[in-house]
């Protein structure tokens, strides 16, 4: 049986050489806090949403125009933590969206959703996203924060198999392995991050469940 | 594409590949950059038993296709899912097109699918009145362009970022700057506003897991998990052959994928789905999820005991990775969709022997697509079965059929070698080289200087520099091969040398020929299976310990090829196992069995660089023994950072394509330059002859030389003969 820490340590190694951003919370409300220090430093220095700032066809330039805005979604985190999670943006002039993520596919500043397993091998993250708001939370948000519970990391992927195959069997399911940013190097061979998804992804492994 | 009527058409499409600088320097840096990544990713882990697992899984996959999909189809349709059978990629066509109708759809977004390209969906969509987006960034750029992919992975690697600055200019009506990071941004919100328009999408799949009914896919960009989710409709396209049994099948095949196809421990995005999920694009948030198989092929291809391993491609694109020619001429030529070795192949089965004629000619049969292929492909012999099946289809042309003739009678073939030595001398002037060369005859070969044939092969000379020794410690047959007896009949001597100081009785069967490679290579597989069992007769194993031959193509071809010929024939294999087994190449032997050292050599002060020849290092699993022997010899060992690449001349290869190898012979000896070595060694003569010829050419001061010459330059001055046999 490996170690714990081991697990954990791994885990964020191979998480970091794919460019996520790792951190540790001891709370929800940490990473509560962890996530609006994210969205307001962002506001900052970005004020439009990426590729906004390029020349753009007409329709497309339409659609930033209509999502400007700075914004944070929190599908599938609960009542209480949604709750917590509004008091603390309410300070800092961040919108929490509470009607669905379809009426944002221009895209939102953050995206902050639970993470159902972790696998050290890779820096995997995979997050069950049946639902449809889960799923485009961690798609159309310029910055993912995903919350995994140190507990809930394995080894590979073999090591949720047994999960992922019930789950499979319980349909629909939509499952996503998760490993890093968005990217491509389909120009010139070049690595560039976030070209459809996140142009960051920050872990949060927090210690309680 | 290929479009080119003939072979002549395609070798001009070939040159204006060359002239592409850009091209060629992208795919040289890529070629250079691929196989440190490679090594990192599967660092710490046995890459030969994972693709060992991914051959076996999916060879068993492809031997239960039919259960595989009839499984799959009862746990989706349970699920929810349509799923759709194609026979053909017009049907496959008309299938996606008749759901976009009943949808309502107009304006479509795709995800990367090779398929997709395979039956040239966008096209028929288009023809449709359907507006397609590709929303890769690759295949948007290249469909912009209305061109096909030149990579399987990287499909845009041909272009440079100024012309997609052009590209996006045009497609926005704004000036682009051409920076990347900005081009990249530029494209993820002009396909944003794709996203939200479109009302149909279509992706590719990795694996149909038929336990489940789930999809797999493996994306970097994260468009297809947009693709599947944004629209109320999403179609599947997937071939027959990603079918697998279980979850843990696509999890394995997973562990290999995309380490070796971008050297990526795993893709930013692996997406896994199950029946339709809820959707808030429709009213009533169901979502209309079609899976849709392409057999065009397949199933039939599942039941050739030769060719069926060619489904085990799970499409990393690696084979075109290592290619010296892909380096050379880029995807658009080699290849019509599939690019690569494997679409060298494939492109025969799915489009017909009209696309594949010209292509399976331009293959070195190097080898590295074989070494490198994350499933184990035997690439380089299917595309020489692709060629001889062409060749059986459409008769053999005359020049495979002359060779054909002279080469199965030893004596017809060593008789016009011996003429033709008498009637090369007007265009040697006595040198070792054809100064003149007769344009009819080898006008292709203009790039370096051609050997001429030796004086007196080595079969004559043989009766005057056989030793004999006493008390030997093993008995062995020289195996010559045509150029070392006919052209270079001063390595086998050095060899003798080599070898009777050290107690080797040395015999030379005289009826020995052709090994029958050459013919294997033109697609004359009978003829090459013919000189096979001449070969056996000439040289029994049972007379001797070993078969020794310093022609690594030979070599290889007496090892692994020669069983294979007999066997396919019929012909008892218990003598073609044990000549098989007992055959070894010249560095083997004098490392591994005589264990040269140090001691043997009188140590010189020359540095010495090294090629490994394709057939030794790939062919035989040859490395080490070399490099021990250069270190032996006393001489100052220079490795060359790609010393195993191929030298470009792959025998006749050279004659057909001179313009390419020409390319691979100037890079590789820049590459020996680099090691400022004064000597170049290698194991075979066809390198020597090719390198020596470059090197003559270019007027370069490096000498080439075979290792058995050099071994016994180095050798100490012995005992006398009788101190010998004492």
């Amino acid at each position: 049986m490996t170690n714990r820490k081991d697990l954990e340590t791994r885990f964020e190694e191979k998480a970091r050489n794919v460019s996520a951003f790792v951190s540790r919370v001891d709370t929800l409300a940490q990473a509560l806090d962890y996530t609006v220090d994210v969205c307001v430093r962002k506001e900052a220095c970005r004020l439009l949403l990426a590729g906004c700032e390029e020349p753009l066809s007409g329709g497309a330039e339409g659609l930033c125009d209509a999502g400007r805005g700075k914004t944070v979604a929190a599908p599938g985190l609960g009542a209480e933590a949604t709750r917590l999670l509004g008091r603390r943006i309410a300070r800092e002039d961040v919108v929490l969206v509470e009607d669905t993520l379809r009426n944002h596919l221009a895209g939102i500043d953050v995206g902050i959703t639970l993470v159902d397993f972790g696998i050290a091998e890779t820096g995997t993250l995979v997050i069950d996203s049946s639902d449809e708001e889960i799923r485009l939370a961690s798609m159309i948000s310029e910055i993912h924060v995903a919350l995994l519970p140190v507990s809930k990391i394995r080894e590979t992927a073999y090591d949720v198999e047994k999960e992922l195959v019930q789950d499979m069997r319980r349909p629909p399911n939509f499952t996503a392995f998760i490993t890093g940013a968005s990217r491509t190097a389909d120009i010139e061979r070049v690595l560039a991050l976030g070209v459809h998804g996140p142009l960051e992804l920050h872990i949060l492994l927090m210690e309680e469940d | 594409m290929q479009e080119a009527r003939n072979l002549r058409e395609y070798k001009d499409e070939v040159r204006e590949a060359l002239d592409n600088e850009f091209q060629r320097e992208a795919l040289d840096k890529f070629a250079l950059a691929y196989p440190v990544g490679r090594q990192n990713a599967f660092a710490g882990l046995e890459i030969d038993t994972l693709v060992d697992e991914v051959a076996r899984r999916k060879d068993f996959a492809v031997a239960h296709m039919e259960e595989l999909y009839q499984e799959f189809k009862s746990k989706a349709e349970a699920a929810g899912v349509h799923v759709h059978l194609a026979r053909t990629a017009k049907e496959a066509n008309d299938i996606i097109a008749d759901i976009a109708r009943s949808a309502g759809a107009r304006n479509i977004i795709k995800s990367k699918s090779m398929t997709a390209e395979e039956i040239l969906l966008n096209h028929h969509l288009e023809a449709e009145g359907f507006q397609v987006t590709e929303t890769d960034l690759g295949e948007w750029i290249i469909q912009l362009r209305h061109e096909g992919p030149s990579h399987m992975v990287m499909p845009a690697i041909h272009l440079s970022r100024y012309q997609v600055a052009d590209l996006f200019s045009d497609v926005t009506g704004k000036t682009q700057d051409a920076e990347i990071e900005r081009l990249v941004k530029v494209a993820r919100r002009e396909l944003r506003q794709k996203f939200v328009e479109a009302d149909l999408g279509v992706s590719g799949a990795n694996f149909a897991v038929a336990e489940t009914g789930t999809i797999g896919m493996t994306t970097n960009e994260g468009n297809a998990r947009l693709v599947a989710t944004l629209p109320r409709t999403h179609v599947v396209l997937a071939g027959l052959e990603k079918l697998v049994p279980k979850l843990h099948d696509a999890l394995s095949i997973n562990r290999v994928l995309p380490k070796n196809a971008t050297g990526q421990a795993i893709t930013s995005y692996v997406t896994w789905i199950t029946g339709p999920v809820e959707c808030g694009a429709t009213p009533d948030r169901k979502k209309e999820l079609h899976v849709v198989f392409l057999d065009n092929g397949r199933s039939r291809l599942a039941r050739d005991p030769v060719f069926s391993q060619v489904l085990r491609c799970i499409r990393c694109g690696a084979c075109a990775n290592v290619c010296p020619v892909y380096r050379m001429v880029g995807g658009h030529r080699y290849g019509h969709i599939y690019i690569g070795a494997i679409g060298l192949i494939v492109t025969y089965f799915f489009h017909g022997r009209e696309k594949a004629r010209n292509l399976v000619m331009n293959c070195l049969n190097c080898g590295a697509c074989k070494a490198v292929c994350a499933a184990g492909i035997d690439l380089p012999r299917l595309i020489k079965e692709v060629h001889t099946r062409i060749q059986d289809e459409e008769g053999h042309p005359l020049k495979g059929r002359l060779a054909g003739i002279a080469m199965k009678n030893r004596k017809l073939f060593h008789g016009l070698l011996t003429s033709l030595r008498r009637a090369q001398r007007p265009v040697t002037g006595g040198t070792q080289f054809m100064r003149h060369l007769p344009m009819v005859l080898f006008g292709a070969y203009e790039y370096m200087a051609l050997p001429a044939l030796a004086e007196r092969p080595f079969r004559e000379l043989w009766p005057t520099i056989h030793t004999r020794v006493e008390h030997p410690r093993f008995r062995v047959a020289l195996f010559a091969g045509c150029l070392e007896d006919f052209v270079y009949p001063q390595h086998l001597i050095a060899a003798v040398r080599l070898f009777s100081r050290h107690g080797v009785d040395v015999h030379f069967p005289l009826h020995q020929t052709c090994c029958g490679l050459p013919l294997d290579m033109m697609g004359e597989k009978e003829t090459a299976r013919e000189l096979a069992e001449q070969n056996l007769e000439a040289a029994d194993p049972a007379n001797y310990d070993y078969i020794v031959t310093l022609c690594a193509s030979c070599a290889s071809h007496l090892k692994n090829g020669v069983p294979r010929l007999l066997q396919m024939a019929g012909s008892p294999s218990a003598k073609a196992r044990e000549f098989s087994e007992k055959i070894l190449p010249f560095s083997s032997f004098a490392a591994d069995v005589l264990k040269l050292g140090p001691d043997d050599f009188s140590p010189s002060n020359r540095k010495v660089t090294y090629h490994a020849s394709c057939h030794l290092c790939r062919g035989l699993g040859v490395r080490k023994a070399p490099h021990e022997l250069i270190r032996a010899s006393g001489s100052d060992f220079g490795q060359a950072s790609e010393e195993e690449t191929c030298c470009g001349f792959g025998g006749t290869y050279a004659s057909n394509f001179p313009q390419i190898s020409e390319r691979i012979l100037k890079r590789k000896l820049a590459d020996f330059q680099q090691t400022g070595a004064d000597l170049l060694v290698t194991e075979c003569p066809g390198c020597v002859l090719h390198l020596k010829g470059g090197v003559t050419r270019q007027g370069m001061s490096m000498e080439v030389e075979h290792l058995a010459e050099h071994l016994a330059d180095q050798m100490k001055p012995g005992p006398t003969r009788e101190k010998e046999l004492r």
